[in-house]
């Protein structure tokens, strides 16, 4: 009985191992990613990061590959759950390098897991075009790895554009000097309230209310109602996915009346606006896009007859983008040589649906930083060399 | 007042987390790690049913909890059972239960994420009302309601009816009640098959107003064994009672001290009630 069992499982074993060797001929590109595909970012990996890699992949499939030297190679993708774990991530990131031995990567979703991978990936020279990552510190990140590309912008760009909104309005006197401001207390949270403490202060205004929140908190009201209190002009938080909601969901029942609402991470989701309509409309977010640039348009139209979803106002293109710069990379460079790739992504300018991305130390500066949804359209109203922004509008109830 | 409204409101929502893995650890002595993933499945229900078919959550609550009495009770009758005949003592049921259910906990996640890999958005009766002056919305008051009504009348199972006896003898002592005639594995197959429909039509309730995805039911399992713990181990009183001082406490610091210190104020009171009843406000001292 047990000898039975173990053939079984050797067998099973057996089948495991021939598979994938079946399905791979000569000419694939394997590309690898760790995905998060359960775990606290797993619901902004699904709307920003999975379906982009697949269009991408089934668009370069579709017209027979990638030429590499000469040579049609198609796409294949190799894929990992990380459970949002770090630890899983290295792991995984190993795998894919040493036993699947992938061509190419996908950089992963979220900063802290570009930079926990940077090194694993470098060893290796892969290159890394890094989208859902946003710090401060890209010089000295691209110092340590020459091999980690970063394409969303900086804290402080995503700061500076909320602080000029502020600015722009109160000089025109649409709003006071009032701002209440609440963050995520987590790296992410605390270090964006960190830099628009300094500069919203700089700029003269004064925090009415400023508060931080436990990540996952289950109940906001507490938070909206302290901020309703302080009587500010506009509400500012530098929030997370789940708590984005909490956060409308508490302005809506609170009637929150301020002329500038803005929420951070995920409000430029299909889905905030999917929950709550046309109550949020002029709810300011980070991030946003042109839908009325052409190739935007276009790309747009494709992501959802590809994957069925409607791609997100925000990173989802430059996502889409990113995996545009790699495979032109690879083509330019005409071989699957890891370091000749990373150095033609350095030396050359790539034309994708963001325009043409070129970069500087690693950072290409073209990003959408502040959207708004505007009947039922988040557009892009301020970012750095970008084309298309819209006029900011006021908040006026939520009906 | 604000406090008092938003604190009770909030209780209620950990009351409907709890309740169920009260049932389930405390009668059924399965330390049920997948608690929050049950949950989650009625959240998920829900989202799917009103997104699809525009079917109303409360509709949905009504509905899921036969479903998930059936189904818990078939998780009970087949994957537990055969770790309650195994274990000699208290402990290494717990041990195995623990680690059984942990296991299931991703097997759930896993067919979640197949069915909806991002979140479950979407309002269902988020209009705003006035209780005493204090703003709130509706669906935290159903959720309340909702929390009122099966807590009552657990409390009013447990202590009035025939059944309800037994369950609460077995939820005393496994092998005495053996010997009084009480069929104990039906019994404790009962308490879970209850814990687990309470705590999925909880789930759907709450998803009306918290937004949810596939992998959060960590959380709720977490909170759920803390007031659980804190009220005492198999007693429905206990379990509301450290609801509800979780819930006005948690809503009092972040009003008046910092939204940011709401979960070590939590975990501070979880420390001192273990500090000094470590067996829960109503749990019974083991002999």
């Amino acid at each position: 009985m047990k000898r039975r069992t173990n053939l079984k499982l050797a067998a099973a074993a057996a089948l495991a191992l021939a598979l994938p060797q079946v399905a791979l001929a000569e000419d694939t590109l394997k590309l690898g990613i760790v995905a998060h595909k359960t775990g606290p970012l797993a619901g902004g990996e699904k709307v920003t990061q999975t379906p982009n890699v697949q269009l991408w992949i089934h668009e370069v499939n579709e017209r027979g590959g990638l030429n590499v030297g000469g040579t049609q190679m198609k796409v294949e993708l190799v894929e990992y759950d990380d459970k949002t774990n770090p630890g899983e991530h290295i792991k995984a990131a190993n795998r894919l390098i040493n036993q699947d031995n992938v061509h190419f990567i996908v950089a992963p979703y979220g900063t802290g897991f570009n930079i926990a991978a940077a090194p694993i990936y470098g060893k290796s020279g892969y290159p890394m075009v890094a989208v859902s990552a946003i710090t401060d510190k890209v010089d000295e990140l691209a110092e340590r790895f020459p091999n980690l590309f970063f394409t969303l912008g900086t804290t402080t760009a995503f700061v500076e554009a909320v602080r000029d909104i502020l600015v722009e309005q109160r000089d025109a006197g649409n709003i006071g000097n009032k701002v209440a401001m609440v963050n995520v207390a987590d790296a992410f949270g605390i270090e964006l309230a960190d830099v628009a403490r300094q500069a919203f202060t700089d700029a003269g205004f004064e925090l009415v209310y400023d508060k931080s929140y436990p990540l996952g908190t289950p109940d906001l009201s507490p938070v909206m109602k302290g901020a309703k209190a302080s009587a500010a002009d506009a509400f500012i938080a530098w929030s997370y996915p789940p708590d984005s909601f909490g956060l409308a969901e508490q302005a809506i029942i609170e009637d929150l009346d301020v002329s500038i609402y803005y929420s951070a991470v995920a409000t430029s989701f299909p889905a905030f606006f999917g929950a709550y309509g046309s109550k949020i409309d002029n709810v300011l977010g980070a991030g946003g896009t042109n839908v009325d640039d052409p190739k935007i348009a276009a790309y747009r139209q494709a992501h959802e007859e590809v994957t069925g979803a409607t791609p997100d106002f925000w990173a989802s293109a430059n996502t889409y983008a990113a995996l545009e710069v790699l495979g032109q990379a690879i083509e330019g460079a005409g071989t699957l040589d890891r370091n000749t790739v990373t150095q033609y992504i350095k030396d050359n300018s790539f034309d994708t649906i963001m325009g043409t991305l070129d970069f500087e130390n690693n950072f290409s500066e073209k990003f959408w930083t502040v959207g708004q949804w505007q009947d039922g359209v988040f557009r892009g109203v301020k970012g750095v060399n970008v084309d298309g922004a819209v006029d900011v509008r006021l908040k006026d109830g939520w009906k | 007042m604000d406090i008092l409204v938003s604190g009770l409101l909030l209780a209620g929502t950990y009351a409907l987390m709890a309740l169920g893995l009260n049932l389930q650890y405390g009668v059924a002595r399965i330390m049920n790690l997948a608690n929050g993933e049950m949950l989650v499945l009625g959240a998920l229900a829900a989202f799917w049913l009103y997104i699809n078919a525009q079917v109303s959550p409360l509709l949905t609550v009504v509905m899921v909890g036969p479903i998930a009495f059936i189904g818990n009770w078939l998780i009970y009758r087949f994957l537990l059972v055969p770790l309650v005949k195994r274990s000699k003592n208290q402990g290494q049921l717990e041990v195995d239960s623990i680690l059984a259910t942990f296991g299931m906990s991703f097997f759930i996640v896993g067919i979640m994420v197949s069915i909806e890999g991002g979140f479950f958005a979407y309002k269902y009766l988020s209009e705003t009302i006035s209780i005493l002056g204090s703003t709130s919305s509706l669906n935290r008051l159903a959720a309340f309601l909702l929390a009122v009504v099966i807590g009552g009348s657990l409390y009013l199972w447990l202590n009035r009816t025939r059944t309800g006896v037994a369950v609460r003898a077995v939820s005393v002592s496994t092998e005495a009640a053996g010997l009084v005639g009480i069929d104990v594995p039906k019994m404790s197959a009962l308490a879970f098959a209850l814990g687990g429909a309470v705590t999925s039509m909880g789930g759907s309730l709450i998803s009306t107003f918290y937004t949810l995805d596939a992998s959060v039911g960590v959380i709720f399992t977490m909170k759920a064994l803390i007031i659980v713990i804190m009220g005492g181990v198999g007693d429905v009183r206990g379990t509301i009672v450290a609801a509800i001082i979780l819930g006005i406490v948690e809503t009092a610091v972040a009003t008046l001290v910092d939204p940011g210190l709401t979960l070590a104020s939590a975990y501070f009171i979880f420390l001192l009630i273990l500090l000094f009843r470590p067996q829960g406000l109503f749990g019974r001292r083991t002999a």
